[in-house]
């Protein structure tokens, strides 16, 4: 369990701007569906980026299946991200699938390690991203009104930039800067033409360059 | 109100499934080493594509607004090793005093 540990205490980092965009997407989702209906769903999606998506689909009155497709198309990333950590995972498939859940974009970034994916690591940095994804959303959805605009308080920027500092501080950039230029570019070049979610799902091609490397 | 309840129990239903598929079809068998490279390069490239898709990206649309500017301090942060959580504030308050503006 000490792993287990390590992994919490590198995922407090986290707790500010999970907080904050818990909070944003509590205030987006307020009016559009209650408080009860937006804390559930982050209790039950547990997908930042996805749960954005759907709700602003809702928002713009679109209909079910433009929502569920919008938020699905985001999470397409965690098909190659499940892929990649499925080696490191134990039990049968039922326990897999249950350990799989807590699969989040840091958790499962920081645990990316030299020698392999860290199992540990993952858990344990998912568990106060939960708790903060969810304290925030109820945050936002029941005191929205304090709060007011959240792109006013510029929490907007705080996500690209923990990202960026993911990227920067546990990525080896030396032997990986390529593939992480080469996801952006690709990334920019699809948002103007392919759906929502699809720009980053294909960024994982990047990757690709690591065939070369033996 | 029934359409977002739809919307929450499909999205649920399919993250979930969408999280489970590859370690369950995979169990625990390794990955072919000839593909260590790629996963090593997985995390880098997903997370400069979000970098700049939560940046610069609005639906269909590139857009630079003062967003992009709270990325470069929270870069110039980064250069200055300060700690992640700062790095974030720098992001947000930068960006938050620009629109005030």
């Amino acid at each position: 369990m000490p792993q287990m540990k390590e992994g919490f205490k590198a995922g407090l980092a986290f707790t500010i701007p999970t907080l904050a965009l818990g909070a944003s997407f509590g205030v987006l989702a307020e009016p559009v569906m209650g408080a009860t209906a937006a804390i559930l769903m982050s209790i039950f999606v547990f997908a930042g980026a996805a749960q954005f998506g759907s709700v602003t689909v809702l928002a713009a009155g679109g209909g079910v299946a433009s929502a569920v497709s919008a938020g699905l198309l985001i999470n397409g990333r965690f098909l190659p991200m499940g892929l990649a950590m499925a080696p490191a995972l134990r039990g049968g498939p039922v326990r897999r699938a249950a350990e799989a859940q807590a699969m989040v974009d840091a958790s499962w970034a920081l645990a990316q390690r030299g020698d392999g994916f860290n199992r540990e690591m993952m858990l344990g940095a998912t568990i106060p991203q939960a708790a903060c994804w969810w304290a925030g959303t109820a945050i936002g959805a029941l005191g929205g009104s304090l709060i007011g605009d959240p792109r006013a308080l510029g929490l907007d920027a705080m996500f690209p930039a923990f990202y960026l500092a993911l990227l920067v501080y546990e990525m080896d950039l030396r032997v990986t800067g390529t593939s992480a230029l080469l996801g952006a570019a690709i990334a920019l070049c699809l948002v103007p033409i392919a759906p929502p979610g699809i720009p980053v799902v294909a960024a994982s091609a990047a990757a690709l360059l690591g065939l070369r490397q033996r | 109100m029934t359409a977002t309840w739809v919307t929450i129990g499909l999205l649920t239903v399919g993250t979930v499934a969408i999280k489970a598929v590859g370690p369950v079809v995979l169990g625990g068998r390794d990955l072919p080493p000839r593909l260590n490279g790629v996963v090593a390069r997985l995390a880098p490239a997903l997370l400069a594509a979000l970098v700049v898709v939560e940046t610069f990206g609005r639906g269909h649309e590139l857009a630079v607004d003062e967003s992009a500017i709270g990325l470069l301090a929270a870069a110039a942060a980064l250069a200055a090793r300060l700690p992640m959580v700062v790095v974030v504030l720098i992001a947000a308050v930068v960006t938050a005093v620009l629109r005030a503006l």
